[in-house]
């Protein structure tokens, strides 16, 4: 079989690669064939788990809402808890929403103030963003980084 | 003098025999000459290979190392380094890290026993590659209109900050919103160019490397030709998306989609 051209040019991006990018392939991806030097399946499991707090964390994906392809019907047939935790959601905005407006002592409604409150009350979600929901950790997230 | 075990990089399809001069002067793990394994003489399907120092590779040594960032930084980016420089000219299965034998004859063992699995995902694989596709959320910018406080003139600060509040979290949700479309979008146009995907988890640990937040971390399948119509419609999935990033790397060895050999074939995704 003969080589197109492309096969040529340079492959991928050598050792300016992404670290985080490289990790995840050579150590998670991959063929896993047993060799003569053992790794028990523990150690590769702490080390995955490791690995994931280094590169990426499933569960805190979750925690923070980014599962949106378990909800995509043409990806899941769990789809059906979208609604579910677009509702969570909508709970929890409005209730912090409530909390903000009480810990402030909100004055009697002017001009300026009635227009905040409206401000306010649109903090609840757009319905379009349900597969997004549950996004609890988001903002304090950002702050550890 | 030190004690050599094998370290085996991946399984591919030397198509002309001239695989190994495309490795001399290339360090593998450990800086040693890679080599390659064959089952029988001209057999041309055959496993990458270097001698690694067994007082590294042997199971207490590698269990120490594997929790060292830097020695396993060092152990992958070589690793990674070899299985690109096959890739160039062969049809490569990586195997994961740290797959060590004891000499060259165990591996040619193992390739005797698995030589058809081997060369059917060879086959499978011939004239593709992996492009990996990352959408992240911006950090929305600092000042923005309306929301900065300074332009809160007359609130109480408890008000102005509020309203500032209020402000950021609606550009942070317009933005997980473009976010969500354009991830849809990406899809649809990598669906017309590619194989298969797989998703990996999004990376937001401390080695993520930024700016924003990675919202979707995927890999897709893609024959060599359609590669360049692949990034440039996957690319602009993000115009008119503000606060939205897509980054696509590759072209990478088919790592996401190379199984192992008792499981499944990776599923193609229908067209």
């Amino acid at each position: 079989m003969s080589e197109s051209p492309s096969r040529a040019a340079p492959y991928g991006q050598g050792s300016s690669a992404n670290l985080a990018d490289i990790l995840e392939r050579v150590l998670d991806k991959g063929i896993v064939i047993a060799g003569d030097i053992q790794i028990n399946l523990l150690d590769i499991e702490l080390l995955t788990i490791k690995l994931r707090l280094l590169v990426a964390s499933v569960d805190k994906a979750k925690e923070m809402g980014i599962d949106w392809w378990e909800h995509d019907p043409a990806l899941s047939s769990r789809a059906s808890d979208g609604s579910r935790s677009l509702a969570d959601e909508n709970k929890r905005l409005r209730a912090e929403v409530e909390a903000l407006r009480e810990g402030t002592e909100l004055p009697p409604a002017e001009d300026a103030e009635s227009r905040q409150a409206r401000q306010l009350d649109s903090v609840t979600p757009h319905a379009s963003r349900g597969e997004w929901a549950g996004t609890g950790t988001r903002g304090t997230r950002r702050d550890e980084a | 003098m030190t004690e050599a075990v094998t370290y085996a990089y991946a399984v591919a399809r030397d198509d002309d025999g001239t695989l190994e001069t495309e490795l001399s002067g290339l360090p593998g793990v450990a800086d040693a000459p890679v080599r390659l394994v064959r089952a029988g003489q001209d057999d041309d399907v055959v496993v990458a290979v270097s001698p690694v120092p067994a007082q590294d590779f042997r199971e207490e040594a590698l269990r120490a190392h594997l929790e060292d960032m830097d020695w396993l930084e060092t152990v992958a980016r070589a690793h990674h380094r070899v299985i690109e420089a096959l890739a160039v000219r062969a049809t490569v299965l990586p195997l994961r890290l740290a797959t060590v034998y004891l000499d060259e004859e165990r591996v040619r063992l193992m390739l005797k026993d698995s030589r058809e699995a081997f060369s059917t995902q060879l086959s499978e694989m011939t004239g593709l590659v992996e492009w990996g596709v990352k959408i992240y959320v911006e950090d929305p910018p600092a000042a923005e209109g309306p929301a900065a406080p300074s332009a809160e003139a007359g609130l109480s600060p408890g008000r102005a900050y509020l309203s500032h509040r209020s402000a950021q979290r609606h550009a942070r949700e317009d933005a997980y919103r473009e976010a969500e479309q354009v991830s849809r979008d990406v899809e649809a146009a990598a669906r017309r160019h590619a194989v298969a995907r797989v998703q990996h988890r999004p990376q937001q640990g401390e080695l993520a490397r930024g700016p924003g937040e990675n919202v979707v971390n995927d890999a897709y399948l893609v024959p060599q030709q359609a590669a360049d119509g692949f990034c440039t419609d996957v690319l602009r999935t993000a115009d008119g998306a503000p606060g939205v990033r897509v980054e696509a790397t590759g072209p990478w060895a088919p790592y996401s989609f190379a199984t192992s050999l008792d499981t499944e074939p990776v599923k193609r995704a229908t067209p």
